[in-house]
């Protein structure tokens, strides 16, 4: 169960941003699935400026994990375009940085949190076992600044799950990615990583990296998301919170499985993510 | 003082004995260095497999040079190692069948179809037992010129791409962000998994190969946090051990094929032990 609270308003139905010229990311009718046509996203068009920051919701199976894999590249895309930094997205994939869902890691993996730091420099240094000295630097930069140098010996079981999620943002920033793409990274960490998680994507804000999030929490979608795309398999909504983060567009996507609360000026929302999708 | 330098020198007066430790140093090393790929990737299992399918492949080589072992074993051991391997990598590409299906599959039938070759052959008599178990000490000068050149090849691939087996063994999607050739690699690491089998074939033996493979493999990564570190604790334990097991098996009179694997999973177990122990002597002086 999720709760989300927002101010009521009930307007006009939320309108699809206009496309920007030298976005940071623009996305135009793309349709993705995974081989075997399993978990399918169609027709999903948006831009995202530089240094904004989108939350991107829908119920479970929605298709916000394919939707990131085909911006990040990792599954090819059927139809439509996407470009990152004005540029194709099929040569420019490593402006991209993909935080995966936690449970796509093998955390018992022989690595230090400075080994998966420096993971991402391989691209330029790819050949033999050791690094150049500017690597080494850049690492420990982004260590410190992320506030991981005191674990960077530690293997990456031995992290909490806000450290793991800032070991993979980390990564992303040592691969000069400007933007970032994090797949439910509020799942399974208690709220002192949250906030935690929520700290270093504010000065990831400030150094104008873009952030695209999936998430199940509605509420913080809606406080501290610049827009917020709304997808159920194919694209239901795009905007800032206020024209989305409503009971009619949101049950647009969710169905049956959102019930709405008014509580004097305040609105509640409740999904139920189990029920939900499909 | 001198009977205990007896007891290590003795033995090398055989010049077949010096062969055999130097072939256990080479397979020693090549085997726990990809062990530890075949260890973080959990391909203990295609390592078992891949160990006999190269079956029918020895077999034919044997017939075909009259039963003598001599460099056509290695030419037939890995031509059926790298088939295997390339038609499992097939076989598992767009993740259609899962890979230990896919694996088993080609792992029964290559080693039946062994079976079959060698039993279809009733005039020679094939020693079955030296392909299944090895014969240390039938390592000619030629085989340990084979074996050393293979594992050259293994280690400088492995150095050479290190970065590349590291992250698509750890996350394969940060491999697709930075445009690795991803299928490419996966396949190449399988081949020098069969590279390595079939160097290490005469010295232990399909049936006991995979204990080099995962053994010092395994017991380096009880020690060790990083997978470079994992990889040279692993050598040093495969090579530490094929001596000792070495020496074992001369003075015991038990097969070296055995006694190497008896001794590897006594360092296992030693290191498992002094671990827990310290481990729980640590929470002890800690209490959480």
């Amino acid at each position: 169960m999720i709760k989300a609270s927002g101010k009521s308003a009930m307007k006009a139905i939320p309108n699809i941003k206009q496309v920007h010229n030298g976005a940071a990311l623009h996305v135009h009718d793309v349709s993705a699935s995974y081989p075997g046509g399993l978990r399918v996203v169609e027709h999903v068009t948006f831009t995202v400026k530089q240094g904004e920051r989108v939350a991107i919701i829908g119920p479970n199976g929605a298709g916000k994990s394919t939707l990131f894999k085909a911006i990040a590249g990792l599954i090819p895309f059927t139809t439509g375009e996407i470009s990152v930094q004005g540029e194709d997205c099929r040569s420019s994939h490593a402006y991209v940085g993909y935080v995966p869902q936690q449970n796509e890691i093998d955390w018992s993996f022989p690595v230090t949190v400075y080994d998966v730091v420096m993971m991402g420099r391989a691209r330029h240094s790819k050949w033999f076992p050791w690094w150049p000295n500017s690597d080494h630097q850049r690492v420990d930069e982004l260590l410190e600044q992320l506030s991981l140098d005191t674990y960077a010996k530690r293997q990456i079981s031995e992290l909490s799950g806000g450290q793991r999620r800032r070991v993979f943002i980390a990564r992303a920033l040592a691969q000069e990615a400007n933007i970032l793409l994090m797949d439910e990274p509020f799942t399974g960490v208690d709220t002192v990583s949250e906030t935690e998680i929520m700290a270093t994507l504010g000065v990831l804000t400030e150094q104008g990296i873009t952030i695209l999030l999936a998430t199940h929490d509605l509420g913080r979608a809606a406080r501290d998301f610049d827009d917020v795309l709304l997808i159920n398999q194919s694209m239901i909504a795009y905007g800032p919170p206020e024209q989305v983060m409503r009971a009619d567009v949101l049950k647009q996507a969710f169905g049956g499985a959102l019930r709405v609360f008014h509580q004097g000026d305040e609105t509640i929302f409740i999904a139920d993510q189990h029920a939900a999708g499909y | 003082m001198e009977a205990i330098l007896d007891f290590f020198t003795e033995p090398l007066n055989y010049v077949f004995i010096q062969r055999g430790l130097l072939a256990l140093v080479l397979v020693g090393t090549i085997s726990a260095v990809i062990g530890c790929f075949v260890v973080v990737r959990g391909l203990s299992f295609f390592g078992d497999a891949l160990a006999h399918a190269v079956l029918p492949g020895v077999a034919l080589s044997y017939i075909s040079s009259g039963g003598a072992v001599g460099s056509n074993l290695f030419v037939g051991g890995l031509g059926a190692g790298v088939i295997s391997a390339l038609i499992i990598a097939f076989l598992t590409r767009n993740e259609r069948l899962k890979e230990d299906t896919a694996v088993g599959l080609v792992f029964v039938t290559m080693f039946a179809l062994g079976i079959a070759i060698i039993s279809s052959q009733g005039s020679y008599s094939i020693d079955l037992s030296h392909i299944l178990f090895g014969s240390i000490n039938g390592i000619s000068e030629g085989d340990l010129l084979i074996m050393a050149a293979m594992g050259a090849v293994v280690l400088v691939t492995i150095a050479v791409f290190y970065k590349q087996f590291l992250i698509i063994s750890f996350d394969l999607s940060l491999a697709h962000t930075l445009k690795f050739r991803v299928e490419w690699l996966r396949t190449l690491l399988l081949i020098l998994i069969a590279v390595t089998i079939v160097a290490s074939l005469q010295a232990v033996g399909i049936a006991l190969m995979l204990a080099l493979l995962i053994t010092p493999a395994a017991t380096a990564r009880l020690i060790s946090n990083r997978l470079h570190n994992m990889i040279l604790i692993a050598a040093a334990v495969g090579v530490t051990s094929g001596i000792v097991g070495f020496y074992l098996s001369y003075y015991l009179l038990i097969p070296s094929g055995a006694a190497i694997v008896l001794t590897m999973s006594a360092v296992f177990a030693l290191v498992y032990v002094i671990k827990s122990l310290l481990t729980h002597s640590r929470r002890e002086a800690q209490p959480a």
